[in-house]
């Protein structure tokens, strides 16, 4: 973090501690509150799948786009799934050109983990000829405009564009794979997991931070949970630590409140 | 990875390595091990071989990266090439930045980073012989490194993690554990604090299940606490 953020920190830090302490936040939100949620999927044509996403003023794009590889030795009978995120320059004044720095791979492995471990992509249905070719799923995470909680925004983002993604149809002769573009079936997609992400300030835990809270925040834990409202993946990050209380406290609001954005974001593709 | 194993847990709750559920594999700490650097640590957690150094507080450059109210602190985790079945490709890879991140942020919460302004601390772990667990037992011999600096510590972080396997939670998974089990819960925790330093989960847990394995390697970790501490005196008396 640039050394003007860490000024602006300490005087926001004043404002935004001082009005967590008597129960509020800088916008007003209740502590178990997202900001306002707006999925836009189909949003590029040249894509499989694509997804805006709009989490208060956070603004990211998600493409998903398919391209017929080689299953890995240890699944032949699999499709891939490739999660990449870019924190390009124009989302935040600290946002550097370059290849992905470890927040960027911090963020494109929990959101990796969330799809992966709730198997939300059938990736056997993405096998074309086992052990020779498959289906590889890119998902790429275009941060547009950083005001927080980029991991929440960025699953939902994946799993908009994921669900309503075309897979094209093959045919395969004498070992060659040949694309059919213009007929397509839809991606297996069979589990909807959601993440909730928990900023801990001071004693108190509150869900979805914006820009303003990370700044001010000890710590965060972003946990994953599938349809089933079973936990898939969790992590903890930044610097702070998660007494037992805080830790409990974020781990309760966190699953309960998955099922309530489940069903916002779910609403928004159907619309 | 070998072929599967029939079954993970025995009827009796026997694990293939003979381990009960709750039970930590052999564990080995030694501290000041390397010459050269300000502080260092050698741990064992059954095959697996990490060694820890730490250099500083000392100058950091480039000179804009400097703190002026507090200390950077770094943090490199290494798979040497040889340390897996197949050879590793040299060089920091996707994972192994993210376990460097977590580390760090792991290790931050026990350091008085304000007494060291300007400075950089730099924590390197190498792991010569990796068995599954090596973030953790990284983090647990990183931290010796970092009291055997003379760096001012509020706590040691000590870490573990806890697994589920054929539907059992377990402490302290090894290879086919990790590899074939339901998932993996590695936990760093300052134990004196009872706080989580650093937490991730992958894999499928009921939240009830997810508590349990958190509640697990917290228990771990205050065994390996005591062994941290161990080492610590069997290097600088008191023991």
């Amino acid at each position: 973090m640039s050394l003007d953020l860490d000024l602006l920190a300490k005087i926001k830090r004043h404002e935004v501690l001082s009005m967590i302490r008597t129960g509020e936040r800088i916008d007003g939100r209740d502590f178990d509150e997202f900001r306002p949620i707006e999925v836009r999927t189909g949003v590029i044509s040249k894509a499989n799948g694509s997804a805006l996403v709009r989490l208060g003023n956070t603004q990211l794009v998600v493409g998903v786009k398919l391209e017929v590889g080689t299953p890995f030795p240890d699944t032949p009978d699999q499709g891939a799934l490739a999660v990449n995120a870019e924190l390009v320059p124009l989302a935040d004044p600290t946002f550097e050109p370059g290849p992905p720095d470890e927040n960027a791979i911090e963020l494109s492995r929990v959101v990796d983990r969330g799809i992966r471990e709730s198997e939300a992509i059938d990736l056997e249905e993405l096998c074309i000829v086992e052990g020779e070719h498959c289906w590889v799923v890119f998902v790429d995470i275009h941060v547009l405009d950083h005001d927080g909680n980029l991991f929440d925004a960025s699953l939902m983002g994946s799993v908009a564009a994921l669900a309503t993604a075309e897979v094209p149809e093959v045919e395969v002769e004498d070992d060659e794979v040949e694309v059919i573009e213009d007929e397509t079936r839809p991606l297996p997609f069979r589990d909807f997991p959601i993440s909730v992400t928990v900023a801990k300030i001071e004693d108190h835990v509150l869900v979805d931070p914006c820009l303003e809270e990370e700044i001010v925040m000890d710590a965060r834990m972003t946990v994953t949970t599938n349809e089933r409202g079973d936990v898939c993946a969790v992590q903890k990050g930044d610097k702070g630590e998660f007494p037992p209380k805080a830790f409990e406290e974020a781990l309760e609001m966190a699953v309960k409140k998955s099922k309530e954005i489940r069903r916002t974001v779910k609403a928004q593709i159907e619309s | 990875m070998a072929e599967e194993p029939e079954r993970l847990i025995a009827e009796d709750g026997t694990r293939l390595d003979g381990r009960k559920p709750d039970e930590l594999r052999p564990l080995r700490i030694q501290a000041g091990v390397l010459k050269r650097a300000d502080g260092s640590a050698y741990l064992e957690l059954g095959s697996n071989k990490i060694i820890a150094a730490v250099y500083g507080p000392r100058e950091l450059h480039p000179r804009h990266k400097q703190k002026p109210d507090r200390a950077v602190i770094r943090f490199r985790y290494n798979m040497a090439p040889f340390s897996v079945d197949e050879r590793k490709r040299p060089g920091p890879d996707r994972r192994s930045i993210e376990i460097s991140k977590l580390s760090k942020e792991a290790l931050e919460p026990a350091l008085f980073t304000e007494y060291y302004p300007r400075t950089a601390i730099d924590i390197f772990v190498e792991v010569l012989q990796a068995d599954a667990g090596t973030r953790c037992a990284g983090i647990t011999a990183a931290s010796v490194a970092l009291a055997d600096a003379g760096i001012e510590m509020k706590d040691l972080v000590a870490a573990v993690a806890a697994g589920k396997v054929d539907g059992h939670i377990v402490l302290d998974p090894m290879y086919y554990e990790d590899g074939y089990g339901e998932a993996d819960v590695p936990l760093a925790m300052m134990p004196k604090y009872d706080a989580i330093t650093l937490l991730q989960m992958d894999g499928n847990m009921t939240e009830d299940e997810f508590k349990e394995a958190v509640r697990l390697a917290k228990k771990g970790c205050k065994i390996i606490y005591r062994e941290q501490r161990r080492a610590l005196k069997r290097k600088y008396g008191g023991e």
